[in-house]
């Protein structure tokens, strides 16, 4: 068992190390921003969910800068994954915004909040799984492909196009997250970390402005965690912005630049992770919550 | 407990053959239940996948110059005659066929099930029958122009169809596309210009003259009629084969695996289901027209709500998702029947049946190839084999070394 981990984790330090430069170039050669680095990217404002008598969120508020990793933790049932929902369009917010470079994203589809630069996996894996891996990858390469039935019908010179830079990009990103072996088998088929990290490779080839990852590393024993955080500092260093939900505080303090700690809906604390570290009303939060030792 | 990355092994073609194996039966590996799928087409897709193109094309052009000459040939074992006419038998097969194609885009890829694909047929039987009948008041043009005109109309309807009730999922959308099937049925006997039972007689057929002056595309002469419904389904098939490594194969796929993560991925999966009918609507009228014309008469006997599900049961016999599983599973529903005519009065017990054994012990269809969505995957696919095999190979040469690396 400690072997298999010490195999894996030379994979990834090779992995990493080797080729966030390949992604640099080929993942995301045209990221647009607006906003400069360090500023806000996205602002969640008010934002308030109920589900009938439930107050699953009740009057959040925080921002998201260009450039950072920000954690959401929060103990089981805090509203996090809601909190998800409602920024991605899955749900409507009962009140409050959701701005992505100022542009209020309430009432906007789900798909073009995609394409608008919102990114996001989920927690309970959900991959196309009678696809392989390059194809899920594909798929999130398409958001902003422009190719239409007609072109695609009669093979057009823009779908050629497209599709021979998909191959190429959606390899590079597969590299990236350390799978690229794996691009042919079914997704279904894969090993659970590698659908996990396949998760991401499809959320960063829609190219998005924020990457938001809802417990990318549940279920993962302690390396497996320090190696996927170790891809997200890769991510992040790449210039992509991360929202990162987690449950390990542990983990979560290691990387992330600053957090927000949600406790039944309610925002209770915001700040940088030493400070939320010696934060009362967080520790009290997760006393009692049992350590997260089933991986 | 490693989860990351694996080992290695796993992307050996025969790992993967195992591990889908183990897929299909629900049962551990190793059991014997495992290898219970390599019977039967088991791996033919795979196999079909791994022949280099060159070969491939040879294998094509030979069935298709096989299934051009069917008729011809007549032979023996497979023929329908004495009971019914071999090349009459021929042209229903290829019409099912392409029925079973065009509802396998809505069902096989978009994963929409559709109960009333029959309203298609008939709209597009009813269009060529309304362009050129002497019985319709309509405007009359030639009969090969009805087949592009059927297909637009039905797209239209399709597409009408479709905005309402596309925004609904699984077992609603069933049963309102149900429903729609039955009121095109129920239309046609009320409305007076589609004339009820009484329908429409002499629709027109494509133009030719034979040696004895009478027309090639006679209704009784089943070989051009099938010839040219084989070159349309050739043609769909083509088109159909370039939309599946595309863009739009893969959002459909996507939306029939999981429509709410297609959408978070950007896939405008409303827009893609309408595309979706509307195409499928656009080949089931294309069908509705190459038969009416054939059998020269329609009226709304035809057009049940059981003739609907049997094209659903082509679809699924055959392999929903799989074009070639689906023109399988068209000709064999409409061959069954008129081959062994003593049996005709039960087929719907013995698809029945038949269905049942395909879902227990064969569930994605008789050819379960999966569908290639990328246009340029092989090199990739190509690349990545040549790798993992170059590595494992490696890992042979010097045993005990990966583990110490
Ligand atoms: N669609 C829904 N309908 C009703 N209640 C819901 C819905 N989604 C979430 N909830 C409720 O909202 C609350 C917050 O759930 P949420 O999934 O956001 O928690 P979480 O912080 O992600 O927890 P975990 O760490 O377990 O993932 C829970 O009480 C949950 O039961
Ligand atoms: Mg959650």
């Amino acid at each position: 068992m400690s072997e298999s981990n010490e195999t894996s984790g030379r994979h990834a330090d090779v992995d990493i190390a080797g080729v966030d430069t390949v992604v640099a170039e080929a993942a995301a050669p045209e990221r647009d921003i607006a906003v400069k680095v360090g500023d806000d990217l996205v602002e969640v404002k008010n934002l308030t969910m109920r589900f009938g008598g439930l107050l699953a969120l009740d009057d959040i508020s925080f921002t998201i800068k260009r450039g950072e990793i920000l954690g959401l933790i929060g103990p089981n049932g805090a509203g996090k994954t809601t909190c998800f929902n409602a920024m991605t369009g899955v749900y409507k917010p009962t009140s409050g915004q959701v701005l992505l470079e100022g542009r209020v994203l309430n009432g906007v589809k789900q798909h073009k909040i995609t394409r608008a630069g919102l990114a996001r996996t989920f927690q309970n894996i959900r991959l196309f799984g009678e696809m392989t891996a390059l194809e899920n990858v594909v798929v999130g390469l398409d958001a902003r492909h422009k190719t239409s039935v007609i072109g695609a019908l009669l093979r057009l010179p823009r779908h050629t196009r497209e599709e021979k830079s998909a191959i190429e990009r959606g390899m590079a990103l597969l590299e990236f997250v350390g799978i690229a072996d794996q691009a042919a088998t079914l997704s279904r088929h894969l090993p659970y970390g590698s659908q996990r990290r396949l998760e991401i490779a499809r959320a960063l080839a829609t190219d998005p402005k924020v990457l938001c990852l809802d417990e990318p590393a549940a279920g993962f024993n302690p390396a497996e965690k320090e190696e996927l955080m170790q891809l997200i500092r890769t991510i992040r260093d790449d210039g992509y912005t991360v929202l990162l939900i987690e449950h390990d505080m542990k983990l979560v303090m290691g990387v992330t630049d600053r957090i927000v700690v949600l406790e039944f809906g309610k925002k209770i604390a915001d700040n940088v992770p030493s400070v939320i570290r010696e934060d009362p009303k967080v520790i009290s939060a997760y006393l009692g919550e049992p350590e997260d030792d089933f991986a | 407990m490693s989860m990351v990355d694996g080992p290695t092994p796993l992307h050996t073609a025969k790992a993967d053959q195992a591990a889908e194996d183990r897929e299909a039966v629900g049962t551990p590996p190793g059991s014997s239940a495992a290898v219970r799928r390599k019977g039967w087409f088991g791996g033919l897709g795979e196999k079909w996948q791994e022949l280099p193109r060159q070969k491939q094309w040879a294998v094509l052009i030979i069935v298709v110059v096989l299934a051009y000459l069917l008729p011809v040939i007549n032979p023996p074992l497979i023929s329908t005659e004495p009971g019914n006419d071999f090349p009459l038998a021929c042209q229903t097969m290829a019409v099912w066929a392409l029925v079973a194609v065009g509802l396998n885009v809505v069902i096989g890829y978009a994963g929409l099930l559709d109960l009333g694909y029959i309203a298609f047929f008939a709209v597009g039987s009813y269009v060529a029958a309304m362009l050129t009948s002497p019985d319709s008041t309509f405007l009359k043009i030639p009969y090969l122009w009805t087949i592009p005109v059927a297909m637009a109309v039905t797209m239209f309807f399709g597409v009408l169809l479709g905005v309402p009730t596309l925004r609904l999922r699984g077992d609603y959308l069933a049963i309102v596309t149900l429903g729609f099937g039955e009121i095109v049925r129920i239309l046609a006997t009320i409305i007076p210009a589609m004339k009820g039972q009484v329908g429409f007689q002499n629709l027109g057929h494509p133009p030719g003259l034979d040696a004895h002056g009478v027309p090639i595309f006679a209704n009784s002469n089943g070989t051009p009629w099938y010839w040219l419904t084989l070159t349309i389904l050739i043609i769909v098939l083509l088109l159909a084969g370039n939309l599946e490594r595309s863009r739009v194969g893969r959002n459909w796929i996507a939306i029939r695996e999981d429509e709410d993560a297609a959408e978070t991925m950007g896939v405008p999966t409303f827009k893609y289901k309408v595309w979706a009918f509307a195409i499928g609507a656009g080949i089931g009228g294309m069908s509705g027209a190459l038969m009416s014309g054939q059998v020269g008469f329609v009226n709304n006997q035809k057009f049940d709500v059981v003739t609907s599900v049997l094209f659903v049961a082509a679809v699924v016999l055959g392999g929903a998702g799989n074009k070639v599983g689906a023109i399988l599973g068209g000709a064999l529903v409409a061959y069954i029947p008129l081959r062994f005519t003593a049996i005709a009065d039960y087929k719907y017990l013995i698809f029945g049946l038949a269905l049942c054994l395909i879902m227990i012990f064969r569930s994605h269809g008789l050819l379960a190839a999966r569908q290639q969505l990328l246009a340029y995957g092989r090199h990739a696919y190509n690349e990545v084999k040549a790798r993992t095999d170059a590595k494992s190979a490696k890992a042979k040469a010097a045993p005990g070394k990966e583990a110490s690396l």
